[in-house]
């Protein structure tokens, strides 16, 4: 079976799948980065004294996570060029669908790292008279982020995996552009095992390296 | 009964025994103390296989522990063990706690389990407790129940590793009063422990341990009363304060 | 914005029936899935866990294999590359003659992914009842598998009633990537009903209600089971 691998059409196509990743790689940093603020909103509206903020970030959160991304996909694909009476490329609709959807994580993960900081230190902060905006700026959350960023990185390389599921809506990521090659050289064999291996690789040294920083700045 | 001869053992590249050789005797009660990371716990759980040990032997009724052919669940049905924290099972009730060994490893039948039960829970004055969870009962409650979830199998020996540690001090004492009572009736028991007046009570003879080694191993009346080495003053005269 | 609101499209035929038969095909690849993930996985899970350390390699491999490539592409390769890869005969049946193909490949493959996430929880929750436990059941002469069956198992999965309850709804949503090999679930169906009558809003909204109801009723049932399993005397059976 192994004798018919053909690994010239690999190098044939690597442009294309190159471009192809870096589609994945600015879709992934994109959303990471958009996840990161609202998910903070999110976080710290959920945990504010304010009942209403409250309610809404949890209702957002449960919702969100709730329904499968395959869904909240279709439902942005759809809905972005409705909503702009225009139609619109797929990459912002998708990108919005993941930073909305990435948030609600986000957002979980963010606030148990908050919580993981014990009271004493926002009683501390404000013992010396600082307001709600400094403690959080300066006490709480540099504190809170320590703890998070294993998950917060773990989280990550789930979503940079999850960005392969733009295939449904035809966007051209990292899959879709080996897909387009499989179909059209009629090497499926050797397309999907790079794709596999690909990922493999960069996940799992993802893995290995924040295994190692937690060794390394573990409390 | 128990035999250890020139044991040692490291983690990794620690040394956390050093050359340990001592012999417990048939109803011989044997204290074993010392500070903190001094091996003593490791000691202890190195008679029932529960630590591995890379050099020396170590012999329980004429069965070497270390020897790779021993079955070491056989071996360790016949010596019963106290943890510093009871380590009950948190989901089987106080009776079947006790009888959960009887059942798959003597294969008792069930009524022969159920009567040694209640036998040892009257023994301890559990009787009462018996339906009950470990987490409904108190610390001292536990570690007596833990007595008697090691006597139900009848061994010939008993360890302690620690068995009043981790209890508050108003519960000490009915836990040490079933160790005394076990003491008397003749059991061969080595218990690793802080607990010096339960040592001058019952205990035959009286291990320190420092660092990995036995540094002095003497009767009792010994120990107490005449000049031992420095760290075992320094030791003793730290903790005779209560 | 231009929309012709039209509810009376999912109670219309043949969408009706589309969305019934999706939620059905959910269900199923969802529960079989399940079933083949927390078997495999709690062994494999129990493996890691084993002093024995071929039997922790092979676990350990297993878990990072299936979870370092993302779902979407392990269904690509069960379903367009592994009956290639089989002997010619093996692969003629598998294409041809194995019956409902993509419901049982998609099972398959969501299956074993899932397996490798119910092998890490199984992992921790045995491991935070601690090493105390273990030395216990063993000192009364145990066998170590004794010591998983009586103590290790029973404490065990209680502590991960919430964190499996978790896979199980993870499972559940990502039945939905079984629609890249064919498989009419949910989701398609409702993209189906969107590229045929323009209501994407009516579609997309039931199959979403579909997925909140379903979830909120497993997080109810996990809470009744959790309750009946309860042990007497404990609030949380977390490591001490």
């Amino acid at each position: 079976m192994f004798e018919q691998f053909d690994t010239n059409v690999i190098l044939e196509n690597i442009h294309f799948l190159v471009e192809g990743m870096q589609l994945t790689l600015l879709l992934t940093l994109a959303a990471i980065c958009g996840g990161l603020v609202l998910g903070t909103l999110l976080a710290l509206a959920r945990l504010s004294d304010f009942r209403i903020l409250s309610f809404i970030s949890s209702t957002y959160v449960n919702f969100f996570r709730s329904m499968p991304l395959i869904l909240v996909i279709f439902w942005f694909y759809f809905l972005v060029p409705l909503i702009l009476g225009q139609p619109v490329g797929g990459y912002y609709s998708v990108l919005i669908a993941f930073i909305l959807f990435e948030a609600a994580y986000y957002c979980e993960i963010i606030r148990a790292g908050i919580q993981s900081v014990r009271k004493g230190q926002i009683y501390a902060g404000q013992a010396v008279g600082l307001n709600y905006f400094q403690n959080m700026r300066y006490i709480v959350l540099p504190q809170a982020f320590r703890n998070m960023v294993p998950v917060l990185l773990t989280q990550a390389i789930i979503l940079f995996q999850d960005t392969s599921l733009v295939y449904v809506v035809g966007v051209k990521d990292f899959l879709v552009s080996a897909d387009l090659v499989a179909n059209r050289e009629n090497r499926i064999l050797e397309m999907f095992t790079t794709v596999a291996c690909v990922y493999l690789v960069i996940c799992l040294s993802g893995s290995i390296i924040i295994r190692k920083l937690q060794v390394r700045y573990a409390q | 009964m128990i035999n250890l001869n020139s044991v040692s053992k490291w983690y990794g590249d620690f040394q956390v025994l050093d050359n340990c050789s001592t012999t417990v005797s048939k109803g011989e009660v044997v204290v074993v103390c010392g500070p903190s990371g001094s091996g003593k716990s490791t000691l202890i759980k190195c008679v029932n296989g529960l630590e591995e040990f890379q050099k020396g032997e170590i012999q329980f009724d004429k069965t070497s522990v270390g020897d790779k052919k021993t079955d070491l669940p056989k071996l360790r049905s016949k010596i019963g063990m106290v943890f510093q924290n009871f380590e009950l099972y948190p989901h089987l009730s106080v009776t079947n706690n006790i009888k959960l060994a009887q059942l798959k490893v003597l294969k008792r039948s069930d009524e022969e389990a159920e009567y040694k039960t209640i036998q040892l829970l009257e023994r301890v004055e559990l009787a009462d407790q018996a339906l009950k969870f470990p987490a409904q009962l108190s610390g001292g409650q536990q570690q007596r129940v833990a007595i008697a979830r090691a006597l139900a199998l009848d061994p010939i020996a008993m360890l302690f590793d620690e068995p009043t540690s981790a209890l508050d001090p108003e519960m000490i004492n009915e836990v040490l009063d079933v160790m005394v009572e076990l003491a008397k009736d003749g059991m061969t028991m080595m218990v690793v422990t802080h607990e010096m007046g339960f040592a001058r009570r019952v205990a035959n003879r009286i291990i320190f341990m420092d660092e990995g080694r036995i540094e002095e191993d003497c009767s009792t009346d010994e120990f107490f009363d005449s000049q031992r080495g420095v760290r075992a003053q320094t030791f003793l005269s730290k903790i005779l304060h209560h | 914005m231009q929309y012709n609101w039209d509810w009376g499209v999912i109670i219309r035929e043949p969408y009706l029936e589309w969305i019934i038969s999706g939620f059905g095909w959910t269900v199923s690849v969802s529960i079989a899935a399940w079933l083949l993930a927390f078997s495999l996985g709690s062994i494999i899970g129990i493996f890691r866990t084993t002093n024995n350390s071929i039997l922790r390699a092979i676990a350990a491999v297993y878990v990072e294999i299936f979870r370092n490539i993302p779902l979407i592409v392990q269904m690509f390769l069960w379903y367009f590359v592994f009956p290639e890869l089989l002997p010619n005969e093996a692969g003629m049946w598998v294409k041809r003659e194995m019956p409902m193909p993509e419901f049982t490949t998609a099972a398959l493959c969501l299956g074993l992914y899932t397996a490798s996430r119910v092998a890490e929880q199984v992992r921790s929750g045995i491991q935070s009842i601690g090493q105390g436990q273990n030395n216990a059941g063993l000192a009364t002469g145990l066998t170590k598998f004794q010591v998983y069956r009586y103590i290790l198992l029973p404490v065990g999965y209680r502590i991960m009633i919430p964190p499996l309850t978790s896979e199980f709804l993870t499972i559940f949503k990502n039945s939905s990537v079984a629609l890249t090999i064919g498989v009419l679930e949910i989701t398609a169906q409702a993209r189906q009903i969107e590229e045929y009558t323009f209501q994407g809003f009516e579609a997309f909204t039931t199959a979403t209600v579909l997925y909140i109801l379903v979830t909120s009723i497993v997080m109810i049932l996990m809470r009744v089971v959790e309750g009946k399993v309860s042990i007497p005397g404990m609030i949380s059976l977390g490591a001490k």
